[in-house]
């Protein structure tokens, strides 16, 4: 089965308007925020007065609010993300250098939530109120009740302090070479990543198994028995695929709470992703930092909407077409 | 003979329950008692709220009393939840900063549900642009990054905030404000489906010829019937607010030290784990406790608010 290209450029051109309205929102919240954001150099009181105003106008300070969020737009678009306070370095290259390992962690954190909600949330649904079930939907209740910050400082409590299993301070200047670089490596991202996948796999075994068990009932699963199927072949390819539709929906709707997950993580595990990278940019006042990781995390939301999207059609084909 | 009997005797004990009229709210609670798990979240919930609210009444000693001599002690008779590194009661600290934490929570679903269920109301009863309109702004707002806007609005007003209406109130009334204005979309959502499938029943169709107003319609007949998922929604609201100022306290942006709210002492507590993890158990444990609480009432909730739902 193929996927039209019309339907995801469609989508595409959808996703386009949300991007320009969140890129107003940020705008709007920073030009409505009291004081100069740039502050820091324009009421300098070693800068003189003269030199002050010349910087405002150079900066375009004094202009109307929209000619300013049009210029902060094209600025934004053209990669010229403007330079770190803090760092002493162009903001773009300072993303760049820790969006690689955020989306490492987040990722794998993804798979590992999905490979134990798909089967758990399934397996309870072909037996609802069984004691699998029961224990199952106790285990969810617990496991999105715990705060993710939580989750980490008892992971490190029992792992790191206990028993001394794990580090618990992600470094990425490892010095071991061969085998023990990658190993060093794993051992350091297993917690955080456990951290991120228990929260999601909780909520995720809850929408399978209530997606699964209303698939399960429906007659065409019954005929699918009757003529003799193997009952995996009816699980996985009739009860499966058709229960991920309304799964991939709410998925997507979580996808702020995930980045807002790893932004927590990170600060725990003191991973150097941009979500610690954004805490470090407000605690030192580094404000094109923090608009620009703001403004990421909201292009990657939208991306991972758009995948949902596409994902979507792909798996009930009757949405292009409608 | 016995065929006429039959629906006698079956009519006898509804005859008895007819004599006794079952109002609302106690069919409801009938309903919400059979959830046993919902029950014990009722239960553990009220110890905690009553706690935090009579507790520092009883647990007279004071929040920020320094006291070198008592740093870092684990829980024993004159603490019982232990010391931090100052010395302060741990006990006191977390019964003052449970009041802060739960007002959050509370003040932040009110914000969202009132927000949410205007916006869904004027949406589901307005077609067209206006409809289009408020639901293209819900779905944005879906899709905003929240955490990161959290913490960037925070990051720009507090300052200014702080000096308009004091420290402490600043901050509670930004970081309320910022949480619940995050989370009203849901219940926006719920309204409108709502109301777009009530208002073409024939019950409000019945207001419509006896010349019911617009106003009189939503007031009386829509809106009363469509609260059940929004209360529902607005319960887990609770929890995923008192989760959010949890986390901004966790990160050092939320409350001051002088507020101990549970994220406040957990941040405190989160460099002192190998020492006195003690001191970052009782804060965690209450917010999950809590938390997961809410979390089985909203679930009890559910089914009692929908008769149709068949409680296995």
């Amino acid at each position: 089965m193929t996927l039209s290209g019309t339907y995801v450029l469609r989508r595409v051109l959808i996703a386009l308007p949300s991007l320009l309205g969140i890129s107003v929102v940020l705008f709007t919240v920073l030009a409505l925020a009291p004081g100069d954001p740039f502050g820091d150099i324009v009421s300098n009181p070693n800068i003189p007065a003269e030199v002050a105003a010349n910087l405002r106008k150079k900066f375009g300070m004094d202009d109307p609010v929209m000619i300013r969020y049009f210029r902060w737009l094209l600025a934004m678009l053209q990669g010229d993300w403007g330079f770190s306070f803090a760092s002493r370095i162009n903001v773009d290259t300072l993303i760049l250098q820790r969006l690689p390992t955020t989306l490492l962690v987040v990722g794998s954190s993804q798979v590992l939530a999905l490979l134990i909600a798909l089967p758990v949330g399934v397996y309870a649904a072909t037996r609802p109120y069984s004691l699998f079930d029961q224990v199952a939907n106790t285990l969810t209740f617990v496991g999105f009740s715990l705060p993710t910050f939580f989750t980490g400082l008892m992971l490190i409590l029992v792992f790191s302090i206990q028993l001394d299993w794990l580090p618990f301070v992600y470094r990425a200047d490892i010095t071991s070479t061969g085998w023990h670089f990658y190993w060093d490596h794993f051992k350091q991202t297993i917690m955080p990543v456990m951290v991120l996948a228990l929260f999601q796999a909780a909520s995720w075994t809850r929408y399978v198994r209530s997606a699964a068990l209303d698939v399960v009932k429906l007659d065409y699963v019954t005929t699918a028995r009757s003529k003799g199927l193997k009952e995996s072949v009816v699980v996985l390819k009739h009860v499966v695929r058709n229960a991920m539709i309304p799964v991939v929906t709410l998925v997507a709707l979580q996808v702020p709470a995930i980045f807002g997950g790893a932004i927590v993580t990170e600060q725990i595990f003191r991973v150097p992703g941009i979500g610690s990278l954004l805490i470090s940019a407000i605690l030192a006042n580094d404000t094109p930092v923090i608009m620009a990781v703001t403004f990421v995390f909201s292009c990657l939301v939208i991306f991972f909407n758009l995948l949902a999207d596409i994902l979507y059609a792909w798996l009930d084909p009757r949405i292009a077409l409608s | 003979m016995t065929a006429t009997l039959s629906p006698v005797s079956a009519d006898a004990p509804l005859e008895a329950v007819r004599t006794k009229p079952i109002s609302l709210a106690r069919d409801i609670w009938r309903r919400f008692k059979r959830h046993r798990l919902a029950l014990a979240g009722l239960v553990i919930l009220l110890v905690i709220v009553v706690g935090v609210i009579i507790g520092p009444w009883l647990w007279t000693v004071p929040i920020n009393e320094i006291d070198f001599g008592a740093r870092l002690k684990p829980p024993s008779l004159k603490h019982p939840f232990g010391t931090d590194d100052l010395g302060q009661d741990l006990l006191a600290r977390m019964l003052y900063g449970g009041r802060i934490s739960m007002a959050v929570g509370l003040a932040a679903m009110l914000i969202a549900v009132v927000f949410g269920t205007i916006i869904g109301a004027i949406a589901g009863m307005s077609r067209g642009i206006v409809d289009t309109a408020l639901m293209w702004l819900t779905d944005l707002f879906l899709s905003l990054p929240q955490l990161p806007l959290l913490l960037l609005i925070i990051y720009l007003f507090r300052d200014s905030l702080k000096k308009i209406v004091g420290p402490e109130v600043g901050v509670f009334v930004m970081v309320v404000i910022v949480i619940g204005g995050f989370r009203w979309m849901p219940v926006a959502r719920l309204v409108r489906a709502q109301f777009l499938s009530l208002r073409e029943k024939e019950f409000v169709e019945a207001a419509r010829a006896l010349g019911a107003s617009r106003t009189r319609q939503v007031a009386r007949h829509i809106l009363p019937n469509a609260l059940g998922p929004v209360i529902v929604a607005g319960t887990n609201d609770v929890a995923a607010a008192i989760i959010a100022e949890s986390t901004l306290s966790f990160l050092g942006l939320g409350f001051p030290p002088d507020i101990p709210t549970w994220g406040r002492v957990l941040f405190d507590a989160k460099e002192y784990l190998d020492i006195a993890p003690y001191w970052a158990l009782f804060p965690g444990m209450l917010i999950f406790l809590t938390v997961l609480s809410i979390s089985y009432i909203g679930d009890g909730l559910r089914d009692a608010l929908d008769p149709r739902r068949v409680l296995g």
